[in-house]
């Protein structure tokens, strides 16, 4: 074994390289599956927050999907819609589906996230994401730590950057959404 | 020689309930045998392939820089796994969530890298970490099992106990897993003596 400055520096550098280069091959290997996983999820959330959707349409606009929900008579009831932003460690991935007039939240889904187990992980929970069902967007929507009151979320104790960021996010897709829309 | 490293991992020097290493994932993810089996497929895939490449290239690595060196390559495989369970097995991904790249820092696999494979020969560091690895997957299916039957009282997802069997929930909580984790180790101190 060799004691160099140079050599260790220079056996370090390799062995990040060729990590990192075998890491980029397979990560392109497995692209494709994983943005039809993430579309399947998607399709799964819509049917678990809109009951009556029946049929869905994807619309491109500006590069961005738009998923349109039809009931069984054809009528267009609301628009899903995916949105990402920074978390506390990774960034989170939530989509959510709103009526077709955009006043109210027909509910929200964690695509991807990688929160903290135990504590910011726990905005996959039921008793979190059931908050936004039936929520009033007129306005955005606040995240409080008090008894939530219209148009507001309690956050998760010990966990509000993750539960702001959800907040966010929502917030933010929501205006892009209506952008896109021409709302 | 070979089949006695196997065997250290397997029973003599158990990880989990003598090493005591790796408490982490064995704690939080035992929730269910089968969330317990797939973690341990994954540590034996990234045990087995590191300590087969920190072993082949230990001559070439300097003293200074070898955890650091170690931990890039633990890395790559872990975030190899993570890939491979978010495109084929999507449900098993979400259920393990953070647990996966928590895999790097999982001692086990850095442990028997310094205290093995930078010592031996490849062939002998891939049946001491197969042995490991191996010891590994049947600790936490024995703890998932466990907990999921009496918290559950299910296996694999099947219901194996009869309806007037209220579930302790207790069991899947973390506090389950300290329980079960303890007596294990406590039978299997008790079977060594």
């Amino acid at each position: 074994m060799r004691e160099n400055k140079f050599w260790s520096v220079l056996v370090l550098t390799l062995i990040s390289s060729i990590c990192g280069f075998s890491l980029a091959w397979v990560f392109s290997l497995a692209k494709d599956k994983i943005e039809e996983n993430q579309k399947k999820s998607i399709k799964r959330a819509v049917y678990n927050l809109c009951s009556d959707c029946e049929k869905i349409e994807e619309r491109a606009i500006q590069g961005k999907i738009i998923y349109c929900l039809y009931d069984k008579k054809n009528n267009l009831i609301g628009y899903g819609f995916c949105s990402d932003g920074q978390g506390y460690q990774e960034k989170i991935k939530v989509f959510f589906v709103v009526d077709k007039d955009m006043k109210k939240l027909k509910g929200i889904e964690i695509i991807e996230s990688k929160e903290t187990p135990g504590l910011g992980a726990r905005i996959n929970e039921d008793f979190f994401k059931n908050q936004f069902k039936n929520l009033s967007i007129k306005l955005p929507i606040k995240c409080v730590k008090h008894k939530p009151s219209e148009g507001e979320i309690q956050a998760i104790t010990s966990a509000t950057i993750s539960s702001k960021a959800v907040v966010n996010i929502v917030n933010e897709g929501i205006k892009e959404l209506k952008n896109l829309l021409g709302k | 020689m070979k089949l006695k490293i196997l065997k250290e991992g397997l029973w003599k020097n158990h990880p989990i309930f003598r090493q005591l290493l790796g408490m982490c994932p064995t704690l939080a993810v035992t929730t269910s045998s089968l969330n317990g089996l797939a973690m341990g497929l994954a540590v034996i895939f990234v045990l087995t392939f590191s300590s087969l490449v920190v072993s082949s290239i230990k001559r070439f690595v300097p003293q200074n820089v070898r955890i650091a060196v170690y931990t890039i390559i633990i890395a790559t495989f872990v975030t190899i796994v993570d890939i491979f369970f978010r495109a084929f097995l999507p449900p098993i991904s979400k259920a393990l969530g953070p647990y996966v790249p928590l895999i790097i820092v999982n001692c086990i696999i850095l442990g028997r890298c310094e205290a093995f494979a930078s010592r031996n020969s490849v062939i002998l560091s891939f049946f001491d970490a197969l042995g490991m690895g191996l010891g590994f997957l049947w600790g936490l299916f024995v703890l998932g099992s466990i907990r999921e039957i009496l918290g559950k009282g299910t296996i694999l997802g099947f219901k194996i106990l009869p309806d007037f069997y209220t579930p302790m929930v207790i069991m899947v909580l973390p506090a389950g897993a300290f329980l079960v984790l303890g007596i294990l180790a406590g039978i299997m101190n008790r079977l060594e003596k």
